[in-house]
């Protein structure tokens, strides 16, 4: 029995899982992670288009997203041995109308008022940024220190280094309970064995509902289907991360050459076959409409080749950002879900706050805007 | 079924061998060493090993060489290879341009 106690049990072994494991090791913690899926990172950790930005982002979630920028992902490749593709070269959401222009002023005007670098640009000044973009593109929002990384790499390098250190993996490893001892949350249950640790940190995704409605925690979330397609390798054009005001599709181009590019149909909340529920399957519309959105912007990119496509289920909160921290309710447990398509850019952050609240009792960022007791009925 | 799996089980050091340099991935170029490296880091299921190195993600989709690179693998792991999942095969089987490709509307 005692080889399945540690300081922490962490549940999900995905980039959020990997990264708090990593940062809890680092400071003395033993640390068990228990992965359902026989993949390290076989969620939305490596099915995302790898964006690591501030602009556009809650302001509830935002300082993480700054501080993980400032403080975490210049250093991160080195820190973890593996070189994670980081690149802080500045995101264009991009516009071609009036319209377009006031959803993009909205996204700026409150990003400035949290104190981040981002500002409106015309079409001059994105022609010099970008050169190869659609000339019908007249305004987008600049942000200069957001970026992009290569998720599956990181993630997988989190989960290298923690290894390395002593954290314990298990995959193939299913959480069905947790149960409270004397009032404080101490087992987790799987098919076959019995963790037992002082905290216990659920991170499993849309999964952790599940999971910690069985200590009467229940997380407003729901699941949506979001797909990514990359193209073969091309001559080096650029290495802003890009978007655009109505969100046709996100994308950059990679360090190997390839474009990666992610986005949705619209019909995804009631397509009917979005394959079981560990293996998203893709849409036979997605790609295409990924497609038509690449071009209204890229036309440079119609003879791209498009060498494979997939698809991953992003967990969305009922207000569209985490729920992160310590829960009144249950002592001992730490959650960290409902990341609503934003986790891969702040997992550093999350990872290691998460450690520091687990062991100083406090964060250094503030997310008191990201707990558990905000969720209320609107009469 | 999934079977669980201890990630921390020993499996010995990683000794170079002769031909670490033979290119196995031809599409990505990943040679052998490299992929009996990765074993060691911690990817034990083809999936990961793709994911790290980009092995079978090239033009031919792991066509010409994931039977390779699980008998690497396998062989690093000292157990059978047919208890290695193959990764996931992703549409479209060819590459196909962008503009061929939009043309899919319902």
């Amino acid at each position: 029995m005692s080889t399945n106690k540690a300081d922490v049990i962490v549940v999900g072994g995905g980039i959020i899982g990997c990264a708090t494991s990593y940062y809890l090791r680092k400071r003395g913690k033993s640390v068990i992670v228990l992965e359902a899926s026989d993949n390290i990172g076989n969620g939305g950790s490596s099915r995302n288009g790898g964006g690591v930005r501030q602009s556009g982002r809650d302001p509830r979630e935002l300082p993480l997203a700054m501080y993980g920028i400032k403080e975490l992902w210049p250093e991160l490749s080195k820190e973890l041995g593996v070189d994670c593709e980081y690149h802080k070269d500045g995101n264009l959401r991009l516009g071609k109308n009036e319209k377009h222009k006031e959803i993009l002023q909205g996204l700026t005007d409150r990003a400035v008022a949290c104190g981040l670098d981002v500002r409106m640009i015309d079409a001059d000044e994105i022609k010099e940024i970008n050169p190869y973009l659609s000339d019908e593109v007249t305004c987008a929002s600049w942000c200069p220190t957001d970026g992009h990384a290569n998720p599956m790499v990181t993630t997988l390098a989190f989960y290298k280094k923690a290894r390395e250190i002593g954290v314990r993996f298990f995959t193939g490893e299913k959480v069905t309970k947790l149960r409270k001892i004397k009032g404080k949350l101490r087992e987790v249950y799987t098919e076959e064995n019995v963790y037992e640790g002082d905290y216990v940190v659920v991170a499993a995704g849309y999964e952790s509902r599940e999971i910690l409605g069985t200590v009467g925690v229940d997380v407003p979330m729901h699941q949506e289907l979001c797909e990514c397609l990359v193209t073969e390798a091309e001559p080096h054009m650029f290495d802003q991360m890009l978007g655009t005001a109505e969100a046709d599709f996100y994308g950059h181009q990679s360090d190997h050459g390839s474009f990666v590019f992610g986005g949705m149909s619209g019909l995804e909340l009631n397509n009917k076959d979005t394959g079981p529920k560990n293996s998203p399957s893709n849409a036979s519309i997605t790609s295409p409409c990924i497609c038509r959105g690449i071009m209204k912007y890229f036309p440079a990119l119609e003879n791209a080749k498009i060498v494979r496509t997939w698809a991953g289920y992003l967990d969305i909160c009922q207000d569209g950002v985490p729920v992160l921290g310590f829960v009144d309710e249950v002592p001992g447990l730490v959650v960290a879900c409902a990341f609503s398509g934003h986790g891969f850019g702040i997992a550093p952050a999350v990872g290691e706050q998460l450690a520091k609240l687990i062991i100083d009792g406090v964060t250094s960022v503030d997310i008191s805007g990201l707990r558990y007791g905000r969720f209320k009925a609107k009469i | 079924m999934s079977e669980v799996i201890d990630r921390s089980i020993d499996i010995g050091e990683f000794i170079p061998q002769p031909d670490d340099d033979m290119i196995i991935c031809r599409c990505e170029e990943i040679t052998k060493g490299e992929i009996r490296r990765a074993v060691h880091d911690g990817m034990w299921t083809m999936t990961e090993i793709r994911r790290y190195l980009r092995t079978g993600m090239g033009l031919c989709q792991g066509q010409t060489c994931s039977r390779l690179v699980k008998g690497i693998v396998a062989r690093e792991l000292a157990i059978n290879p047919n208890e290695l999942e193959p990764a996931t095969a992703r549409s479209p089987m060819r590459p196909t341009e962008m503009k061929v490709l939009g043309k899919e509307v319902s």
